[in-house]
């Protein structure tokens, strides 16, 4: 009962390592922009996770202010994704990732 | 002292009247401008002569005994604080650079102030009349009112450079008189030429100037006559000798003497009252001013002397001669004009200055007279100016007949008229001075007197005697001018005939008051002269004896009977002359055509000088040289400079050439090729796709972790 009662920070760890994992994943396989953008949202709270978790472990406060910057971070971020998103589509009348592919030499 | 204290005022007054008329002239009445204008002149008059009166009486108290009068305004060009100054030309002592508004009356100033003022005064009045009717009337009294103005400058001027100021004034006022009638292409043409013609004679005057200020220091009549009157300069110093030709050269411009003379007769174009103002009484006697205003260093270069002497008589005689057959009546009296500037000029240069001067003063009476008669006539003819349309004038307008009639005398040296006087102590000088040296000029003078009567009694019997030669429209309106016109002609025939007796000779029982009141001015150089004549004599062995009486009393009777001979030629000639009448020159043809051309001298410029006619195919003077500069600078000037631009474009050319396959080619591209070619094995990773990028990112990161966990 105690084993399973007592929420450790190892899961906390394991929780944001499997979610980080399916972030991974999905963005490296999903073709469209708005799903990778979901995904790198999951990567960023995988990581609140942690960040969250470690700060409970060590009883202080820098942590979960931290996780409040990346949450910021990521509003802005998805923000300024989904804005060029719209001014892609709106040139190529498409959202998927493997036809944006002028970012080379 | 109200007079000789305000003297300024003298110039001024003319210069507020050309002021106002310019200024307001298009809107005042006709009679506002003339009562302006010509009342400027007449208030001029009697200040002038108030002045001169004033000066006589100053002159004559023991302490200023014959000294002229001078009065500094404040300096005008330079400073009189010392720091603008210049090195002498024997480089040991600096003077200071510097010129004053400032005044000088003397006996020689005072003789123009009166006769410029009076025959002025005349003239205007004389012009209201005979401008009543013609366009630009406020245009001509300003004009006339800015002349007075600079001729007054002129002649009260105490200094070279002020003199100056006036000098170049007069020969603007000149030049737009001329110009009056401006939409005339030959008024136009003939302005322009008495403008550039008098422009050469300027440098003249000029340098001669810059030689006088760097010689003496100063530019001051009082301060330039007392150094050359100090000993410390020898006769017939070089650098004075220079100066004094170029000031003459100057002198040869506005007087119109050989050899630029050719703008007077052409000045004819201008209004006649302009022609008798400007053209015979006043500014051309400016040279002769100047000449007699640096007496001092003219006697100190006996070869400047002597070449004002011979240029003098050669222009006397030169133009006499061109006057006898000329038939524009203005032209005659212009070509009699230059001939007495030429007797007063071989006056001065053989030392008669009190005679020239005299000369200049009785010829401003009778030549005034005669060309406001001659304006007169032209008046009654209707614009007509040659004397072969005229004829049979001495009853329709007798005033002008008899007043143009007594001037004639006078200038055929006919006693007891003024010419008379003047024109014999000339040529009496002449016979005397240096020891007789110059009794060739005196033939040659004596000979300019014959033809002197001869062409001006031509001249008044084509005009007013024998047959009338005009048509009968012409004829119809023939009428005696209008009182302001014939009283100035009265007023100078009276001058004409009284004004000689102001030099009575001594020979005659007279006291020769004329040149006792120069003496002051020339005294000192009479004397020089005439040591200078004593030794001329014993060295040619002569005896002063020959200095006598009786010769001048023959020299005397022929010059009467020269202008009695003269007369008579001209009775015979032209008494009866009608329609076609013949010429008596005529009988030689090429002579009689080589002077009806002026001796072809204003064609002989055109060759030579302002390159108008070509000689062959080749092009001399002015225009030559214009031509000569253009062909220099398109084939040479801009030869070198294609050629110039021609090398730079060759080197260009091999400098892109290198540019673009040495640089660009191997040195800036080959780097960019190598980098090229070695780059494609490295853009071969390049997809472009953001999740391969991430893909081989995180096989990266998983690498590390792989590595560093298990390692």
């Amino acid at each position: 009962m105690d084993a399973v009662l007592h929420i450790s920070t190892l899961h906390y760890l394991v929780l944001g390592a499997a979610l980080f994992l399916l972030g991974v994943i999905g963005v490296l396989t999903r073709r469209n922009v708005v799903v990778v953008l979901m995904s790198i949202e999951l990567i960023l709270n995988a990581v609140n996770l942690n960040l969250v978790a470690f700060s409970r472990y060590w009883g202080g406060l820098h942590g979960q202010v931290f996780a409040i910057f990346v949450i910021t971070d990521a509003a802005a971020e998805a923000a300024v994704g989904l804005g060029i998103l719209i001014a892609f589509f709106r040139n190529k009348e498409t959202v998927n990732m493997d036809e944006v592919n002028l970012l080379k030499w | 002292m109200l007079f000789l204290d305000h003297i300024w005022l003298i110039p001024l007054l003319p210069a507020f009247g050309a002021t106002l008329t310019f200024f307001f002239g298009r809107k005042l009445q006709k009679a506002t401008v003339s009562a302006v204008c010509a009342g400027a002149i007449v208030v001029a008059f009697l200040f002038a002569c108030g002045a001169v009166w004033q000066y006589t009486n100053w002159a004559s108290t023991p302490e200023n005994f014959h000294r002229p009068y001078q009065t500094i305004l404040y300096t005008w060009l330079g400073t009189d604080t010392g720091h603008l100054t210049y090195v002498l030309h024997h480089g040991k002592r600096t003077a200071p650079f510097q010129a004053d508004v400032g005044f000088l009356l003397d006996p020689l100033s005072s003789i123009w102030l009166l006769f410029v003022t009076g025959v002025g005064m005349l003239i205007h009045i004389y012009s209201i009349g005979y401008m009543a009717h013609e366009g630009g009337y406020y245009r001509f009294f300003g004009y006339l009112n800015l002349f007075m103005f600079s001729m007054l400058t002129l002649i009260l001027a105490n200094n070279y450079v002020l003199l100056f100021v006036g000098w170049e004034g007069v020969g603007l006022c000149s030049y737009l008189l001329i110009g009056f009638y401006f939409h005339r292409k030959s008024a136009s043409d003939a302005a322009n030429k008495a403008f550039i013609v008098n422009r050469i004679g300027d440098a003249g005057f000029l340098l001669g100037m810059f030689f006088v200020a760097w010689y003496f220091g100063s530019l001051r009549f009082t301060d330039v006559t007392r150094l050359a009157h100090s000993g410390q300069f020898a006769i017939g110093d070089p650098i004075i000798t220079a100066a004094t030709l170029l000031l003459f050269v100057g002198a040869c411009g506005k007087s119109a003497q050989l050899p630029l003379y050719i703008w007077l007769p052409d000045a004819m174009e201008g209004p006649t009252p302009v022609s008798a103002l400007i053209h015979a009484a006043t500014m051309v006697t400016a040279g002769i001013y100047m000449v007699a205003r640096s007496n001092a260093l003219f006697v100190l270069a006996p070869t400047s002397m002597k070449t004002v002497a011979i240029v003098g008589a050669l222009t006397a005689i030169f133009a006499a001669s061109i006057g006898l057959v000329q038939n524009d009546i203005k032209r005659v009296l212009a070509y009699s004009t230059v001939s007495q500037l030429g007797y007063m000029f071989l006056a001065l240069g053989v030392g008669a200055f009190s005679a020239g001067v005299f000369h200049v003063f009785t010829h401003a009476f009778f030549k005034a007279l005669l060309f406001l008669g001659a304006g007169s006539v032209i008046h009654a003819m209707s614009g007509e100016q040659d004397m072969r349309n005229m004829g049979d004038l001495h009853r329709r307008i007798p005033v002008t007949h008899w007043t143009m009639f007594i001037a004639t005398l006078a200038i055929a040296g006919i006693p007891p008229f003024a010419g008379f006087f003047s024109k014999d102590e000339i040529l009496w000088q002449t016979w005397t001075s240096e020891g007789g040296a110059y009794r060739l000029l005196w033939v040659v003078g004596y000979f300019t007197a014959l033809m002197t009567a001869f062409y001006m009694f031509r001249l008044m019997y084509l005009s007013f005697h024998g047959r009338p030669r005009m048509s009968h429209e012409v004829e119809h309106h023939i009428h005696e001018s209008p009182t302001s016109m014939t009283g100035p002609l009265v007023v100078l025939a009276v001058c004409s005939l009284f004004a000689g007796f102001l030099g009575w000779p001594h020979s005659l029982g007279g006291s020769d008051r004329f040149a006792k009141f120069l003496e002051p001015v020339f005294a000192r150089e009479a004397q020089v002269l005439t040591e200078q004549g004593r030794a001329a004599q014993v060295a040619a062995g002569e005896k002063e004896a020959e200095r006598t009486t009786s010769i001048e009393y023959l020299l005397m009777f022929l010059s009467v009977a020269a202008g009695v001979v003269g007369w008579g030629m001209a009775w015979k000639a032209y008494r009866h002359a009608d329609r076609g009448y013949v010429e008596p020159i005529a009988a030689a043809p090429p002579l009689y055509k080589w002077l009806l051309n002026k001796y072809y001298v204003d064609e002989g410029y055109d060759y030579v000088f302002t390159g108008r006619r070509k000689i062959g195919d080749t092009r001399l003077g002015a225009l030559g040289l214009g031509e000569a500069s253009a062909w220099f600078d398109s084939n040479i000037v801009d030869g070198l400079v294609n050629g110039a631009g021609w090398i730079t474009r060759l080197t260009a050319t091999i400098s892109s050439w290198w540019d673009k396959w040495v640089i660009d080619g191997v040195g800036v591209n080959g780097p960019a090729i190598l980098a090229r070619m070695l780059s494609y094995p490295v853009r071969l990773f390049e997809w472009g796709l953001v999740q391969w990028y991430a893909l081989v990112m995180t096989a990266g990161l998983v690498g590390f972790v792989f590595y560093y966990v298990y390692h």
